[in-house]
């Protein structure tokens, strides 16, 4: 059996597209894992594919020891999501994972309007580590086995990162059996 | 359909380097839970790495109390280097000489590739084996199981 995504998806998370798709694609994600880089525009492409069909959240899994920039990357995510720019906040991230030092993410708040001042203070008191920890952990629970998880309409995804082969597992899982 | 060493019996005792210098008994470590994680080698991709993301689920493992070891027939030399490079937290014990006896011993050996199964165990404070599972060779086991099994300990 496939593990199975540990807690649903709910108004806690960040969510584009509507509440009532028939397909919600979930990623756990590490903004500094090159592999979650390549799997960004794929999931834009399968995006523009489907449309309303189609609900797409990100969860927060920085492999931290792994990569020394992800857990403040994450963190700055969750930042600009306090301010109603997640999603802004993570195109930037991942078209720029190679400047992701602490100024470089406080700058990137301050283009998306965030006061630079108030987005440093937050890296350094951890104001949303215990919120990037919940994620993590929920990720663990899930049986995120590695960056990117994906997990179709809650069941985890195996398959490749592959436009194609995405598509058509999004797709099938719309499909009623 | 996994042939590993059964639930319910007594994990078979070992020692093994842990390092060029230090041996690790595993009867040494009773009265919390040991995770045995067997895996097939040393240096696998970074971010889809089962060990990697052990290294990251660590914290997780300690609300529980429980110790975590690493075991393939890497040698001493081979796991020192890895664990520096990955910025590993836990012990990685050499099942080097002779070469699987340990992995052999909970049945999570692969005599046809020379390496370990990528085999996860969970042990009670009294060493008897509580959880097992055996991955496909391909896909990284993640961690669900072993919390669910430290759950099912308490």
């Amino acid at each position: 059996m496939r593990p199975r995504l540990t807690p649903p998806v709910s108004a806690r998370d960040h969510a584009q597209g509507p509440t009532d798709a028939p397909i919600t694609l979930v990623e756990y994600g590490d903004f500094e894992c090159p592999h979650c880089g390549r799997a960004y525009p794929i999931v834009k492409a399968v995006q523009r594919s489907l449309g309303d069909q189609l609900r797409f959240v990100f969860r927060n899994f920085p492999l931290a020891k792994a990569h020394a920039h992800a857990e403040h990357a994450a963190e700055m995510a969750e930042a600009a999501g306090h301010h109603g720019t997640f999603w802004p906040m993570h195109d930037v991230l991942f078209e720029h994972q190679d400047a992701l030092e602490d100024e470089d993410l406080v700058a990137y708040a301050a283009t998306l309007g965030i006061d630079p001042a108030w987005a440093a203070a937050a890296l350094v008191q951890g104001l949303f580590a215990e919120r990037v920890r919940e994620d993590f952990a929920s990720g663990v629970k899930s049986g995120v086995n590695g960056t990117p998880t994906f997990f179709i309409n809650g069941v985890r995804y195996d398959g490749l990162l592959h436009p194609t082969a995405l598509l058509e597992a999004l797709v099938g899982a719309a499909t009623p059996e | 359909m996994s042939q590993l060493a059964a639930v319910g019996t007594k994990a078979p005792d070992f020692t093994l380097p842990r390092g060029p210098d230090a041996k690790q008994r595993l009867a040494d470590s009773r009265g919390h839970p040991v995770i045995l994680a067997f895996y097939p080698a040393d240096w696998s991709p970074v971010c889809g790495d089962e060990l990697a993301l052990f290294n990251e689920c660590l914290p997780e493992f300690q609300r529980y109390g429980a110790e975590l070891l690493g075991i393939s027939v890497d040698g001493v030399w081979c796991h020192k280097a890895y664990r520096e490079a990955r910025h590993l937290d836990f012990q990685l014990l050499a099942d080097f000489e002779p070469k699987g006896a340990v992995s052999r011993a909970y049945d999570a050996y692969r005599a046809q590739d020379g390496f370990s199964e990528r085999a996860l165990f969970v042990l009670d404070g009294g060493g008897v084996i509580r959880w097992n599972y055996l991955s496909p060779p391909t896909v990284n086991p993640g961690a669900d199981g072993i919390l669910a099994a430290l759950e099912a300990l308490k």
